[in-house]
């Protein structure tokens, strides 16, 4: 991927300025400092590639996770250090030749993103959970992935202590292109950054230990349905570039305005309004496709479930925060100027993803499932704060995005606890009286769903009270009742499960908590600590989300 | 200086902190921290109280501001705290006090297995005392009020597994949230008239709108008499300090006799600037505390259990001090006095009940006492200390702070002078017949002990040290407090500057007053002992009269309360239940339903073939290109 990167602006600036001599073919120029975060996740993934390869397997695991959390921790720092130098507020602008934007928003999400990737590497390198399997600890991913599953090979992979800790490149790899994906400054950056970040996913998906072909079809029916909205998004990106006569978001959108010279090669299709329109439909539907909103949301349930649940975690909370990042950079930079056109059918997308989201959620007897729902409702309530389409919108999102992906990190964090002997007791009845025997357990997943229901003092709350506010202000005021509506619905469920885990009977052969390793302690611990800091004291990181809340043009 | 005040209240929260959260592993010392955090409070008043009385008169009030409480515009909540010579006196009160119980305590709940529980508590009492008196605004004083009252209920029923103290802590608690109801109305009223809470705004503006918002400052002084009602047991709210008598007798001692039922007094004292722009207001607490003081005068004479008796004998002083913050600028410093030297007798009386009941397995009828004096002599001249404290025998601490309100009272002038002169005067007569009858029946006259209901005989003997100290340092406050506090008037010179005073011009002289209280000592005394010193004690009550059976049960307070206000709820609650079950159960469930069924039909879609989904997706992207399109050419 980061030779793409470095041909990338270079292919692109010839596209765009296709009209112009191309006998000049210009040296890239890159700001290699600015790019730090993403270039160390990257060049880091290449080392744990090198260190599949070359480290003894029994030493394997240890570098791995070394190199995962060294590599993220540094690229935190790195955007940290941007930060500070100011690049997210005065020195923002747009950097490798116009690809990338440096940006407040972009640090902020990069931020958020490598912070959940940090802790879904405890995650998933937790080994303490599952019994040991012929002497060898054993983690949540299969011993072979390419195994048939219940197949001779996979048993003998079992039996020799196989384990796939290729798992940490490729978090590391999809890491990678979640940074780019908010930062993304024009449609093929966007596009390539979205592959780059699904692939790894998708293969993530297939690696459970147990319920192998249950992961398997999970990660088959994520990659179609990926593979189908990806065509949705290129062939918008087309139609754009066919308008535009440019892929750059700065270019698009001065088309828009009227303020781009055309150039008389394109003149024919340039400004043609149809063009325009349908591919910002489609360019959105492949966006909506990935935050999981009604009707695009259907792969989440099935794939939430049967995905490992670390994987599911990851993935829940860092993909929703790169996706909402990119479709609000397309929808303030590319479209500000066609918001009367994409704001009603916003509208509808997000008043049927409250709604379904949380209607279908009451019927779910699957907690995996439930959550899954649960992040459809959630990508409505966030929805919301998109079309506000002001300042307040945009950072009332930054705020949402943080607060909700540490909710849903430990709450899945909290699911890989409850086992049996058939792996995690996912089922709810088996969540019956978990309070009575596991009161810690219980308690803090009963913080994680108040957060999930926005009750006061949580995260939750802090977040969805902000996104409100700004749909309320940007003149959404349907949407906010809405919203409310569907949040009382959500809360029901949330605390029927409540309800079960500390008001019913324990049942005799009911599932055991398993004592997790430090690791995942320190994973929920985070994910409750982050819930109640933000949910009492919000006011910092209001602050902070604001501060970020300006796109660079 | 300004930080120690944060401390005084910092180290029994401590205490509380540590002692609740702690656990076992303090079970074994929890009790000596408990009381060293008390004492340490002590010991921080002890030297701010030093420290001011190096200072000039007018300029002794510290100030200290922590932090803003509640940041936003408009309605600016700090916590600071504020120690004049008002919240000084209180200061010395509760620490000084309370460290005496903490350390009565040690002893009285040796065999109890929640003793570092109760201490925790204890802790937590004071430090919520300490921050009601100390607070420089209305907000934090309900935030201290708010937590006497949870350590009140906690202490209350402390012994939970007796079904009569939870009910008592849960009497309490409810009585106590009408008053408290009272006092956050008032605090609301005073913000909206006044844009403040801080006592530096709100009580000389109060001063100052006295003739323009007549009606509002009336307003806010009786919401502030209905909290004092509710937190010092007065009539009609008094009905919660008899059964509170459940807690253990330390309790009884500290919280519902020395320091917080006297919170409304103080509450009073301190909105002095309110009441005295709000006449109407001042009628109503002199009427409240005459009433109380007669009310509950009556009811500890027909009390045969000890703590109960002196309950009523509270309810009654109280009465007296509320009386006189009632009166204005000429009764103010003696309300506070009155309220310093009952905290030490009443205090001492509990504890010698206390020690009574320890050495009697925890009888508390009094019929059932008798000739105690042979067999715990300290207690016996302890208790008897306090008992004459309490009728006014000339010399003791009770004769100067109680005569100085009956004069006060006179001197009111008018019919309504000579009501409550009189009203004072007859409260004076049946407390001393009650205080002898307690006397008598407790320590003279024969044995009429029975065994305990597990056939144990009583074997009364004296309580050991650690109870027995406290009841001697209480007495030798229950006997000079009042003189030391006469002498060349200190004590009003003390007070003056805060809560101002004036002498008044009374109808009748020092002297007559002072006679007519010695005239009602003999006959209140007199008639006692006719009745239960030269006759012998029934060991079962006789009938009585109707006013007798009356008194007994409360003066039919609780059947009042029964039938007008439970009664009454009752009704009400049935009929809001049925609305809640026809109209408002019907929309929600009917709603919940429908949600459900929704969901249920929604759910079919999700039929796990990825073709369908694929469908699905292709659908929506047709209905978003299609409404894209659309919306362009609407």
């Amino acid at each position: 991927m980061s030779a793409a990167l470095h041909t990338g602006p270079a292919v692109h600036s010839m596209w765009t300025s296709a009209a112009s001599t191309t006998d000049r073919f210009p040296t890239p120029h890159i700001e290699y400092a600015q790019l730090s975060p993403v270039l160390i996740v990257f060049g880091v993934a290449m080392v744990g590639v090198l260190a599949e390869a070359f480290v003894p397997r029994r030493s394997r695991y240890t570098a791995q996770v070394v190199l995962a959390i060294v590599g993220l921790a540094a690229a935190f720092a790195a955007v940290v250090a941007l930060a500070e130098k100011g690049y997210g507020t005065t020195k923002a602008h747009i950097a490798a030749m116009g690809a990338v934007a440096v940006d407040g928003p972009a640090l902020f999400l990069q931020g958020t993103i490598l912070l959940v990737a940090l802790v879904a590497v405890f995650t998933f390198a937790e080994r303490r959970l599952d019994p040991m399997a012929h002497g060898q600890h054993v983690d949540s991913f299969a011993a072979q992935g390419s195994a048939v599953p219940g197949g001779d090979q996979e048993k003998a992979a079992v039996r020799a202590g196989f384990t796939t800790t290729e798992v940490f490149p490729l978090l590391l790899f999809a890491v990678g292109g979640m940074l780019i994906f908010p930062a993304a400054n024009d449609l093929l950056t966007l596009f390539v950054a979205l592959e780059v970040f699904s692939l790894p996913l998708y293969i993530l998906c297939a690696l459970a230990r147990r319920n192998r072909l249950m992961s398997q079809e999970a990660a088959v029916k994520y990659f179609l349905l990926g593979a189908f909205s990806s065509a949705f998004l290129l062939f918008g990106i087309a139609l754009l570039y066919g308008y535009a006569g440019s892929v750059s978001y700065s270019g698009i959108s001065s088309v828009i305005d009227g303020t781009a010279k055309i150039t008389p090669a394109l003149a024919d299709t340039t400004g043609n309004d149809a063009l325009l329109l349908i591919g910002i439909a489609m360019v959105t539907v492949g966006l909506l496709f990935k935050v999981g909103a009604v009707p695009f949301h259907m792969w989440t349930p099935d794939v939430y479930q049967g995905a490992p649940t670390p994987v599911t975690g990851f993935m829940a909370a860092a993909t929703k925060v790169a996706a909402f990042g990119a479709l609000l950079r397309l929808l303030y930079v590319v479209l500000p100027g066609m918001r009367w056109d994409w704001r009603p059918v916003m509208w509808g997308v997000a008043i049927a993803t409250m709604i379904a989201g949380a209607v279908i959620a009451v019927t779910q007897t699957d907690v995996k499932r439930l959550l899954a729902y649960s992040s459809v409702a959630h990508a409505g309530f966030i929805l919301a704060g998109v079309i506000a389409t002001d300042k307040d919108g945009v950072s009332s999102v930054l705020f949402y995005l943080a607060a909700y992906s540490f909710v849903t990190l430990g709450a899945f964090a909290v699911v890989t606890l409850v086992r049996d002997a058939g792996g995690e007791a996912t089922h709810l009845s088996r969540w019956a009286g978990l309070g009575r025997r596991s009161p810690l357990v219980a308690a803090v997943f009963a913080v994680f769903l108040l957060a999930f229901a926005g009750i006061p003092l949580t995260s939750g709350f802090a977040g969805k009270f902000a996104v409100f506010k700004a749909a309320a202000q940007g003149g959404a005021m349907p949407l906010v009742i809405v919203g409310v509506i569907s949040s009382a619905i959500a809360a029901f469920f949330y605390i029927r499960v409540i309800v079960l885990m500390f008001f019913s009977e324990p049942k005799a052969d009911g599932p055991s908590v398993a004592v997790p390793s430090p690791l995942t302690s320190t994973a929920i611990a985070v994910g409750v600590a982050v819930t109640l800091v933000l949910g009492l004291a919000p006011q910092y990181f209001l602050d902070l989300a604001d501060k970020a809340g300006v796109f660079v043009r | 200086m300004e930080t120690l005040i944060g401390l005084l209240v910092a180290a029994p929260l401590l205490g509380a902190g540590v002692l609740l959260t702690g656990g076992r592993r303090f079970d074994r010392t929890g009790h000596l921290l408990g009381t060293l955090f008390a004492l340490l409070s002590f010991v921080f008043g002890m030297v701010l109280f030093v420290n001011m009385l190096g200072k000039n008169a007018d300029d002794r009030a510290l100030h200290s501001h922590l932090f803003t409480w509640v940041p936003v515009e408009g309605f600016q909540a700090q916590v600071g705290f504020q120690l004049d010579q008002l919240s000084m006196t209180f200061v010395l009160l509760i620490t000084g006090v309370g460290t005496l119980i903490h350390i009565y305590s040690i002893g009285y709940m040796e065999h109890d297995e929640r003793r570092r529980r109760f201490f925790g508590y204890l802790n937590l009492f004071l430090a919520a005392m300490l921050l009601l008196v100390l607070a420089d605004n209305y907000l934090l004083l309900y935030a201290g009020w708010e937590g006497v009252g949870l350590a009140s209920y906690l202490l209350i029923g402390f012994w939970q597994h007796k079904p009569s103290a939870a009910t008592a802590a849960k009497k309490a608690f409810l009585v106590n949230r009408v008053g408290d109801m009272g006092l956050s109305i008032g605090i609301m009223l005073m913000f909206t008239t006044f844009g403040s809470f801080a006592f530096s705004n709100v009580l000389p503006r109060a001063a100052q709108a006295a003739g323009t918002q007549h009606a509002t400052i009336t307003g806010i002084g009786f919401m502030l008499l209905l909290a004092a009602c509710g937190k010092s047991a007065q009539v009609p709210l008094q009905s919660w300090l008899g059964d509170a008598m459940e807690g253990p007798t330390p309790v009884s001692a500290l919280i519902h006799a020395a320091t917080m039922v006297t919170a409304g007094v103080y509450l009073i004292v301190r909105s002095g600037a309110i009441f005295n722009a709000a006449p109407d207001a001042q009628t109503a607490v002199v009427t409240v505390g005459a009433v109380t003081l007669l009310f509950g005068a009556i009811v500890g004479c027909a009390k045969d259990d000890i703590k109960k008796a002196l309950a009523g004998s509270t309810m009654s002083q109280i009465g007296y001090m509320i009386m006189a913050a009632g009166l204005g600028p000429i009764g103010y410093v003696f309300a506070i006095m009155h309220l310093v030297t009952h905290g030490f007798f009443k205090a001492g009386l509990f504890l010698g009940a206390g020690s009574v009941m320890h050495g009697m397995n925890d009888e508390v009828d009094m019929r059932r006492y008798g000739g105690l004096r042979k067999f715990m002599p300290i207690t016996f001249v302890t208790f008897g200390l306090g008992y004459l404290a309490i009728i006014g025998f000339p010399g003791l601490s009770g004769f100067f702070s109680k005569d100085k309100i009956i004069e006060a009272a006179y001197a009111k002038g008018g019919t309504e002078g000579w009501i409550l002169g009189s009203a004072a005067l007859l409260g004076a007569a049946i407390t001393a017949f009650y205080m002898t009858r307690v006397m008598l029946m407790t320590f003279f006259g024969e044995k009429r002990w029975v065994p305990d209901a597990e056939g144990h005989e009583p074997h009364p003997h004296e309580s050991p040290k650690s109870m027995t100290v406290p009841m001697i340092i209480l007495a030798f406050g229950s006997v000079f407090a009042g003189g030391l506090f006469s002498i060349n008037s200190s004590f009003v010179k003390w007070l003056e500057p805060v809560t101002g005073h004036s002498e008044g011009n009374s109808p009748v002289s020092t002297g007559t007053v002072t006679a007519a209280t010695m005239v009602c000592l003999v006959i209140g005394v007199g008639i006692a002992w006719l009745m239960y010193g030269r006759r012998s004690v029934p060991a079962v009550a006789p009938r009585g009269s109707l006013v007798t059976r009356a008194a007994r049960r409360d003066l039919l307070q609780d059947d009042f309360n029964h039938v007008v206000l439970v009664r009454g709820g009752e009704h009400l609650t049935r009929s809001l239940v049925y609305l809640d079950h026809s109209l408002v159960d019907g929309v929600v469930n009917g709603s919940a339903a429908s949600v459900g069924g929704l969901s249920g039909r929604l759910r079919r879609l999700q039929n796990g073939y990825v073709r369908s989904y694929a469908v699905s997706m292709l659908g929506g992207t047709a209905v978003v290109v299609a409404a894209t399109l659309l919306m362009r050419a609407v």
